[in-house]
């Protein structure tokens, strides 16, 4: 199998700044240099267990990237699952059975070996200069994320370091974030996932920018923490929370870029965004088997750039994408249009593919799920035609289910699933329109629950 | 009765009633605004609303009673923890 070329550079910094005083993070108005950063590092790697294997899922971004970081340093692998539910938890234990989880909670509930975040502690930095900055092998493996399989098994996705660092110094480029400023750039999405671990963490560490610690959440939360944060400012988000923060109508202090990404935004949100902003917004298309793709800015064009090195070929029906960062060649979840050399359109997802508020998943994979829950005889998930882009589309189930009432059967779902595929709809049937095949058609299961639907609602 | 409520349990109850209406309207739920009861949670086992749902109705409600809903601590899971205690935060926040 072909390789990307990851033979660029043998090493990386661990973080790319010209100089230990400069400015690597902000975590409630204050500025963390590289310099504080390496030490937070240093001391959370002295303390970190043997295994070889973490789950980090601290809340704040700076300790998110201090545990990312200290794992690094110790040769540690970063597991990053698509959600944590008892069942994924279970699962990563049996994927490693050392692995235990970094956390910054005063409860945290997960089940697997604790290790609190350190409390703050004011410990000046050491003298240290640039050459101090560890180097890393650019083969290193240091995460792993997972998605969810069609078998309800998660598919593990190895990072190594070389990958994820070409991937955001060429997102940084096409962002236009390599230059003697200091960008602050804020995300409401969380580090644990591809998007926000490259597009909140990993491109500030490697184009000399800063990243914000804070998590904003409603849209006063996110104006607040914009308006603390010095300019030049980057708002890293999704369609959802942009058409929340425009539609509540608050003032937007100034910002130098948005940048969006997890599902295309409508023409019109991308418009008015613009409009309201004053800046360019611009989106990424990826993955989180191929990390980031693709950019464009909506109000420009439809058409997708190609990141610099990336390929796209076709296999069948199949749109593959390799080159540049891409480790293993994989095969896309999009319908693909190619439109001219290094750019395309989207048309739309692949039948099996659901994404709902960024989060992907399989309807096999989610099928497969309801199905092993004791007393469930038949049962199909489906997902109703978009109403719009910046809106989010949630699952209908239909179950053959004789012995369980909705309580039960959702509470099943619950421990197996993220909440975000839990059916808004639950219809209980007698049977499944399966065909002489066994194979249940969309347009049967949409007759049907528009049927169902229709009783409920006369 | 609580010293600090100085909304009377009667106007309480009428405004509850008018966010569950929000809620469901909001959202497309499936039940009916008089089944939301005040103390079952809207996260999890109740309701089972996700963080995007909170976002879509903290939208809705800062609109109609003229609050911003923050989250600089914990606040947010409080506020949403139930029906009856995010009336409660919109009775002493509403500037209309």
């Amino acid at each position: 199998m072909p390789m990307g070329d990851l033979g660029f550079s043998a090493q990386y910094p661990l973080v790319s700044h010209q100089s230990v005083d400069e400015i690597v993070a902000w975590r409630k108005g204050v500025a963390i240099t590289v310099a504080q950063f390496l030490e937070d590092v240093a001391q959370l790697a002295a303390f970190m267990p043997t295994g070889k294997y973490l789950l980090n899922i601290c809340y704040d971004r700076y300790h998110f990237t201090v545990g990312l970081a200290a794992a690094i340093v110790s040769g540690k692998v970063s597991l990053l699952p698509p959600n944590h539910t008892p069942e994924m938890v279970r699962q990563l234990k049996d994927f490693a059975a050392d692995v235990f989880c970094l956390h910054d909670s005063a409860n945290c509930t997960i089940g697997l070996p604790l290790m609190l975040y350190p409390a703050e502690r004011d410990i000046p930095p050491r003298e240290l200069t640039k050459r101090e900055i560890p180097e890393i092998d650019a083969l290193q493996q240091v995460a792993i994320l997972f998605t969810s399989g069609t078998t309800g098994r998660p598919l593990p996705h190895s990072k190594c370091w070389g990958a994820l660092v070409r991937n955001v110094r060429a997102e940084a480029e096409c962002l236009g974030l390599l230059n003697d400023r200091s960008y602050a750039i804020l995300g409401t999405v969380p580090p644990q996932h591809m998007y926000g671990l490259e597009s909140t963490v990993m491109v500030a560490l490697h184009s000399g920018n800063a990243l914000v610690s804070g998590h904003p959440f409603y849209p006063a939360d996110i104006c607040e923490a914009i308006q603390m944060l010095p300019v030049p400012r980057v708002l890293v988000s999704t369609p959802v929370h942009m058409r929340l923060l425009f539609e509540s109508e608050l003032d937007i202090a100034e910002l130098a870029l948005v940048v969006s990404a997890t599902a295309p935004l409508s023409p019109q949100l991308a418009l008015a965004i613009e409009a309201k902003t004053q800046c360019p917004l611009i989106e990424i298309y990826g993955s989180t088997e191929t990390g980031q793709v693709a950019s464009r800015r909506p109000t420009q064009s439809d058409e997708w750039q190609l990141l610099p090195g990336v390929q796209l070929t076709q296999r069948g029906t199949e749109t593959w994408a390799t080159g540049a960062h891409i480790e293993v060649p994989v095969p896309l979840n999009d319908v693909i249009e190619t439109t001219r050399e290094n750019y395309f359109l989207l048309c739309g997802r692949t039948s099996d593919i659901i994404n709902i508020a960024g989060k992907r998943g399989s309807l096999a994979s989610l099928n497969h799920l309801l199905n092993s829950i004791p007393g469930v005889l038949d049962g199909a998930f489906f997902m109703p035609d978009e109403i719009s882009h910046d809106h989010v589309t949630r699952l209908v189930a239909c179950v053959v289910a004789p012995t369980l009432d909705s309580q039960v059967l959702i509470q099943a779902l619950r421990e197996r699933m993220d909440a975000v595929f839990l059916p808004r709809r639950l219809i209980f049937v007698d049977e499944l329109p399966r065909n002489s095949t066994g194979k249940l058609p969309r347009e049967a299961l949409k007759t049907l629950i528009e049927a169902e639907v229709g009783k409920q609602l006369a | 009765m609580q010293e600090t409520n100085l909304v009377s349990p009667l106007s309480n109850a009428s405004l509850q009633l008018e966010i569950a209406e929000l809620m469901v309207q909001s959202l497309n739920l499936e039940v009916a605004p008089e089944e939301i009861l005040s103390d079952s949670p809207l996260y999890g086992d109740g309701l089972g609303l996700d963080s995007i749902d909170i976002l879509e109705v903290a939208l809705v409600v800062s609109k109609r009673y003229g609050l911003q809903l923050k989250a600089d601590n914990e606040d947010n899971h409080k506020i949403f923890s139930s029906l009856g205690s995010l009336t409660e935060y919109v009775a002493k926040q509403r500037t209309r």
